[in-house]
């Protein structure tokens, strides 16, 4: 035991003394929850409006009140009708919204049929497709909501982000990812130096047990995962307000078998690669590439092209995302994650079994 | 001979990577407390049989036995007993002195205390650098830590695979007054080296090449028992002169040697003649001198015997 902690001492002396190697693995989590949190985002976060008004009264003002109170909308205040063109062509405004001249009679009629002629029209620069969509989304709600809550066909309700939070998204993708990265490409790049620098040739003349030897290199990028576990956590819930939901000790079980089944990938890779630059090439191209395609992560599963569904099953992100998702977002209990859970489970173990089979305590 | 008194025994042992043959039905003994030299150049197989004696790789064919145990059946006890410093700088970089040796000690379950004594020799000379990380030592620094960490667990055979490569003249023959030294402790030594000076250090030495054993003996009986004449030869134009003497069919070989040129007498050779014809072919100052054989002189010999 003495000898195994002397052992676990030297590979985080070996951790630390790399200092761009730590500062990495600590600082990469955050900068990518921060990222895809606030700068890489799909939602839409600002609309610039401006309006066409024929001849001002009660209701358009009101009207016009609630678009420039609102924080998605920025009023760019009122315009002329042949000044339309021009303002979204410079780019001044992303829409237009133009008010019939007599909307005063059209609303009034609105709200007492629930049917009539339109009142206003909504004008988008729809060169990104996204943005005029989501535009004019805001618009509708804003200005037709009430109308369209009394009397509308379909009701729909956003459950879990309702206001459609990209972050919400990406979190659970990102701990996926930064998991795999950590404890599979780190790990196996540390057991792969030792093949290349000859030290595993002097470590493996030694009574100790190959086992021990990667046990006790596992163990502080195991620490450091957990450290980084509690961040992503952190800040997922007090920075980008995700509403972790879910039972805080599932999230938690559920990430460290997470945990020990990338280590397992990384071991796995160890016992195929003899050069550091290999193990990286197999971790990247084998395992981020899939990771970030095929997990759920960037695109939905759902949408996947037949033949790419059954590979996407394979890739071990996919149910972590899955089941982070739905602890983190929808709160659900554990028995609605159990399936993703096993999986994984069933994965780890076959992972492990595997890469000790395949580690030899000889050369070649 | 009684297998307790050999520290190591090599029978028959082959090794192929592909269709290289790196090793071919070498044999070897080394005695308890001896230090014995491979001696040989690149390609002879040294690391090849390093590695199948400290137990890293299967051999092909042949039995061997390290410290009494069988190196296939008993490798995991092996491991515990020897020394083994490879050919290759191996030990971290970023740990200090202290820290690898530290580390090494854990490894076979001991501390630095328990077998100071026996590394204190080697290990002194370092110490005062004892905070500064290993990969900022000098090559002669690297090796006495190489050494002093192979060492700390008390091994009772040492394996050192060509430890005086890549170091400076001097620090060789230390390194060889520390191999003499631990040997008086009572240590196993097998050394390999690509350096032929370097073989009368030891006790007994083979010289192989490519793969195979050309002979085994101590240094100077196979300085006693070299059979062929060999003289060294000079003149104002060695260039010329070197030439000169392969184109002679009586002389089996020749080759340069520092100073002198060093000539192994073959069949119809005579000294006389040779001066009067190499002097009519212009050369002058030339100075034949009859020499004792060093190890280059016996492994070419061995080497043209080979060939024929």
């Amino acid at each position: 035991m003495r000898g195994f902690l002397k052992f676990i001492k030297k590979e985080t002396l070996h951790i630390l003394r790399d200092s761009r190697t730590m500062l990495i693995a600590l600082l990469m989590p955050v900068v990518q929850i921060l990222l895809f949190g606030f700068a890489i985002s799909t939602e839409l976060n600002n609309v610039n409006v401006a309006v066409v008004v024929p001849k001002w009264d009660e209701q358009i003002r009101q009207s016009v009140n609630k678009l420039s109170s609102n924080p998605y909308i920025t009023y760019k205040g009122a315009i002329a009708e042949h000044e339309i063109d021009q303002n979204l062509r410079s780019g001044k405004v992303d829409a237009i919204v133009v008010f019939a001249h007599d909307f005063d009679r059209l609303m009034t009629q609105w709200k007492q049929s629930g049917n009539g002629k339109a009142a206003m029209q909504f004008i988008m620069d729809a060169s990104n497709t996204n943005t005029a969509q989501a535009g004019a989304g805001y618009l509708n709600n804003i200005l037709a909501g009430e109308l369209m809550q009394s009397n509308s066909l379909v009701e729909t309700h956003m459950l879990f982000n309702p206001q459609m939070k990209s972050a919400f998204n990406f979190v659970p993708g990102i701990m996926g990812m930064i998991f795999i990265l950590i404890c599979a490409m780190l790990t196996s790049v540390a057991i792969v130096r030792e093949k290349e620098t000859g030290t595993m040739d002097v470590l493996l003349v030694s009574p100790v047990r190959p086992l021990t030897i990667i046990l006790a290199k596992m163990t502080p990028y195991f620490i450091l995962s957990c450290i980084n576990l509690t961040t992503i956590l952190l800040l997922a819930r007090f920075v980008l307000g995700i509403p972790m939901s879910g039972n805080l000790s599932s999230i938690i079980v559920v990430s460290l078998v997470y945990l020990l089944l990338s280590l397992s990938l990384g071991l796995l890779i160890s016992t195929i690669a003899k050069q550091q630059i290999v193990a990286l090439l197999i971790s990247a191209a084998v395992m981020i590439m899939p990771i970030v395609m095929l997990s759920g992560m960037m695109f939905p599963v759902e949408n996947m092209p037949a033949v790419l569904k059954p590979v996407s099953a394979i890739v071990p992100a996919r149910w972590y995302i899955d089941a982070m998702r739905k602890l983190l977002i929808q709160g659900a209990s554990f028995g609605l994650i159990l399936k993703d859970f096993l999986i994984l489970v069933g994965m780890t173990l076959a992972l492990l079994a595997i890469a000790l089979k395949n580690f030899k305590d000889k050369l070649e | 001979m009684d297998t307790s008194t050999l520290a190591i025994e090599v029978k028959g042992i082959s090794k192929s990577y592909g269709t290289v043959k790196a090793l071919d039905k070498v044999s070897l003994d080394v005695r308890r407390g001896e230090i014995f030299g491979l001696i040989g150049p690149d390609g002879a197989g040294k690391t090849t049989l390093f590695k199948i004696l400290v137990t890293l790789l299967n051999a092909d064919e042949g039995t061997a036995t390290v410290d009494g145990l069988d190196i296939v059946k008993d490798y995991r006890t092996i491991r515990s007993r020897v020394g083994y410093m490879p050919g290759k700088f191996s030990l971290y970089p970023d740990l200090t002195i202290e820290e690898n040796m530290e580390f090494f000690a854990t490894l076979f379950g001991v501390t630095v205390e328990q077998n100071y004594d026996l590394v204190a020799p080697i290990y002194k000379q370092i110490e005062p650098f004892k905070k500064r990380r290993a990969g900022r030592l000098s090559g002669g620094m690297k090796q006495k830590l190489a050494l002093s960490c192979a060492l700390i667990h008390k091994p009772s055979v040492l394996f050192l695979d060509e430890p005086t490569t890549g170091v400076d003249a001097v620090s060789r023959s230390e390194f060889w007054d520390m191999l003499h030294n631990l040997r008086e402790q009572g240590l196993s030594i097998l050394a390999s080296t690509p350096y032929m000076d370097e073989a009368s250090r030891c006790d007994r030495i083979a010289l192989c090449n490519t793969g195979r054993v050309l002979d085994i003996d101590s240094p100077q009986h196979m300085v006693e028992k070299f059979d062929g004449r060999i003289y060294g030869i000079k003149s104002h134009n060695m260039y010329d002169l070197l030439k000169e003497l392969r184109d002679n069919r009586c002389i089996s070989s020749c080759y340069t040697a520092g100073e002198y040129h060093h000539l192994l007498a073959g069949a119809g050779f005579d000294l006389g003649d040779l001066k009067q014809r190499l002097i009519a072919k212009g050369h002058s100052d030339v100075e034949i001198k009859s020499i004792v054989p060093n190890i280059e002189d016996i492994f070419i010999k061995l080497l043209s015997n080979e060939q024929y």
